[in-house]
């Protein structure tokens, strides 16, 4: 039991030239037969052009607790979304 | 529906005076319909509720491989052999997923399995049936999925984060299922008269069995109350299982083929058919280890985990072996 | 089968066989391990390559039929022929053995087929040409992932070098046959339509060694070869293959399925 091939979260760029996105996780000796095991397990339906592999142990995660202070203070920071800035029809599409 | 029985841990659903400030919260958080996340808290025993459900709805894709993996290499033509495979890889690759989810909570891949083999974790019942034609194999997708379907397309909707993210992604692919077991049944029902004989057949003895993967009816199921507050139970065994025989009755009727309930009837006043349950007794008996098949599917799981062990073991001793070679460099 | 004899639709149709008929046994031994692998990823995996390795014979076997001109589909040459007929390696019909048996077969062939198939892509022969060209996009992976394989149990722990060394053993005997040609693939090389087999063997010697060599194993010394696969005279397994495979289109004829 102690031997148990580490876990590897899988991160998929798909072929709209979209970021990596995390597509789940699954158990490799290395990183290499990571990669090997991502392609059969994620892309059977033809869902990417590039896998990222990394062990889950490595990742560093924000803890929820500080949800809020990490944030909030960017929902109140509505003018960096476009629809905060109300432009006249007129001016035509921006 | 894959989980079956899943006892809820804890003593029932508590009111909110009974609850401390972040059993409150919690609670409130999924009446928001927001997620848990792994990180976040949760009470212990939604925590091992969870495992449960999600470690036995895992099992039931990988043991689930088993019956339908028995027609592979016999499948009559390269079109059906390859979807067959394909399908019963898409199971495989379910049960990935769901081991995955169910690692979030804190067990892992190894642990789960050694409770399978050890007998202390169950699979769906149905998996204990044999598949002794080839309509099987269309009776299996046609009835086995529609049914999983039927209730995995509510967990989507789960509290639980990793576990509704595995379920969109399961029945984004498990589309296909049900439509490939519902066409080989098409072909059976207007085949040869054999043919026919094999689709019958297939529906008698996958009828009851398939209503069974519901669980026991409501007033039976002491469990649902707590698991429906934390909504990872969504619907009511018997509401799925209604409208499971709602669904498939008029597909029935389009293959030509007859229900082997002979009391099913539809029911204008209540909008849906009226039907008969299978005999719980058979269904208790099999989850206790007496179906047709519970031997051998452990036998096959259990070997091919043993037989496996110096493959897994000599990968891995190669990795560490590289790893070190290369911090030598 | 004697040279004189034999026009070139007929040598042809024979070397469509050898190609799809290996796909298709090889396919069939690999779908056996599907629910049974040592591990989901792995299972995955080899479901992949027998699903590609059924899609090739798709192809090979329906070229097959329309050089032949009877009006044989694909799937009639599968599952309607004997033995005898049948024109596969023996290698691939070799029963699975433990997984390392299963994955040294596996790159044995993968090898072998790279190289034929890289030849093939040049085939005078443009249908031949474009199904090798698909064809080998798909087996680049596979004989990475089994050569990857064979690696890491040869290099791993005492017990799994030990069964992959004993797996190359009993497999070696099979693989010279991949590599000696007859009357059919002289009136191919002829055309420019197939490679003589002859001269795969220096590039798969070196790649076989590579890998080898990476896995710590040793390769048998010893020349002899099996043959008769490619003319039809097989091993005692490959009936019991194709009574499972071809029963239910032998116990109802003409039934569609």
């Amino acid at each position: 039991m102690s031997n148990e091939w580490p876990l590897w979260e899988v991160f998929i760029r798909g072929q709209h030239g979209m970021s990596h996105r995390h597509v789940g996780s699954l158990h490799a000796p290395d990183a290499e037969m990571a990669i090997k095991n991502a392609r059969d397990v994620y892309t059977r339906r033809n869902e990417g052009v590039s896998i990222w592999v990394v062990e889950a142990a490595n990742i560093a995660a924000s803890s929820p607790s500080e949800k809020g202070p990490l944030y909030e203070p960017s929902n109140s920071k509505v003018y960096r979304h476009p629809t905060f800035f109300n432009i006249p029809d007129d001016v035509g599409a921006m | 529906m894959y989980a079956q029985m899943v006892k809820t841990a804890g003593t029932g659903v508590k009111k909110p005076s009974e609850m401390t400030a972040q059993e409150r919260d919690f609670q409130a958080k999924i009446d928001r319909n927001e997620k848990i996340e792994p990180k976040d808290w949760m009470p212990d025993d939604y925590r091992a509720t969870l495992i449960r459900q999600i470690g036995q709805h895992a099992h039931s894709e990988i043991v689930g491989q088993l019956p339908e993996g028995n027609w592979i290499t016999r499948a009559p033509t390269l079109e059906r052999k390859a979807i067959l495979l394909a399908k019963v890889q898409d199971e495989a690759g379910h049960g990935l997923y769901l081991y995955s989810a169910c690692e979030t909570l804190g067990v892992s891949r190894d642990e789960l399995l050694d409770m399978l083999h050890q007998g202390k974790m169950k699979y769906s019942s149905i998996f204990n049936y044999p598949t002794l034609n080839w309509a099987d194999i269309g009776a299996v997708g046609w009835l086995v999925d529609g049914a999983a379907i039927m209730n995995q397309v509510q967990l989507q909707k789960t509290s639980y984060g990793p576990y509704a993210r595995a379920m969109v992604r399961i029945c984004k692919e498990e589309s296909f299922h049900q439509r490939q077991g519902y066409s080989i049944m098409m072909k059976m029902a207007t085949g040869s008269k054999a043919q026919q004989a094999m689709a019958q057949d297939a529906l008698n003895r996958l009828w009851f069995p398939s209503l069974m993967m519901f669980g026991p009816p409501d007033k039976d199921s002491v469990h649902s109350a707590q698991s429906m507050a934390w909504r990872i139970k969504i619907n009511t065994n018997d509401e799925l299982r209604q409208r499971f025989v709602d669904q498939t009755m008029p597909q029935m009727e389009y293959l030509g083929l007859t229900c082997p309930d002979p009391s099913v009837k539809w029911n204008e006043d209540k909008g849906g058919y009226d039907y008969t349950d299978p005999d719980w007794d058979e269904f208790f008996a099999v989850l206790r280890g007496n179906g047709p098949c519970n031997t051998e599917r452990m036998a096959a799981r259990v070997d091919a985990w043993d037989n496996g062990a110096w493959v897994r073991d000599g990968l891995m001793a190669h990795a560490n072996k590289k790893a070190a070679r290369v911090a030598a460099e | 089968m004697t040279n004189a004899a034999l026009t070139t639709d007929e040598a042809l149709f024979q070397f469509l066989l050898r190609l799809g008929d290996n796909t298709l046994i090889l396919s069939h031994r690999v779908s056996e391990w599907c629910g049974h692998a040592p591990v989901i990823e792995e299972d995955i995996a080899l479901a992949n390559t027998a699903l590609d390795l059924i899609g090739q014979t798709q192809f090979w076997l329906g070229l097959a039929g329309e050089v032949e001109g009877k009006g044989r589909s694909a799937d009639q040459i599968a599952y309607l022929r004997d033995a005898w007929d049948f024109r596969n390696l023996l290698l691939v019909e070799r029963p699975n053995g433990d997984f390392g048996k299963t994955l040294m077969r596996q790159f044995l062939f993968d090898a072998w087929q790279s190289l034929m198939l890289a030849k093939l892509m040049k085939s005078t022969n443009i249908r031949i040409a474009e199904i090798a060209e698909k064809a080998s996009k798909e087996v680049a992976y596979h004989v990475e992932r089994s050569a990857d394989t064979v690696v890491g149990l040869g290099d791993g722990t005492p017990e799994s070098h030990a069964r992959m060394q004993t797996a190359l053993d009993d497999l070696y005997p099979y693989v010279g046959e991949m590599f000696i040609g007859d009357a059919v693939d002289a009136a191919l090389v002829k055309d420019g339509i197939a490679p003589d087999p002859a001269s795969l063997r220096n590039d798969w010697d070196d790649l076989v060694g590579r890998v080898m060599a990476e896995a710590t194993l040793t390769i048998p010394q010893k020349p002899f070869a099996h043959v008769g696969g490619k003319s039809g005279t097989h091993t005692e397994h490959l009936g019991y293959v194709l009574a499972d495979m071809q029963f239910l289109q032998r116990a109802y004829p003409g039934a569609e399925w």
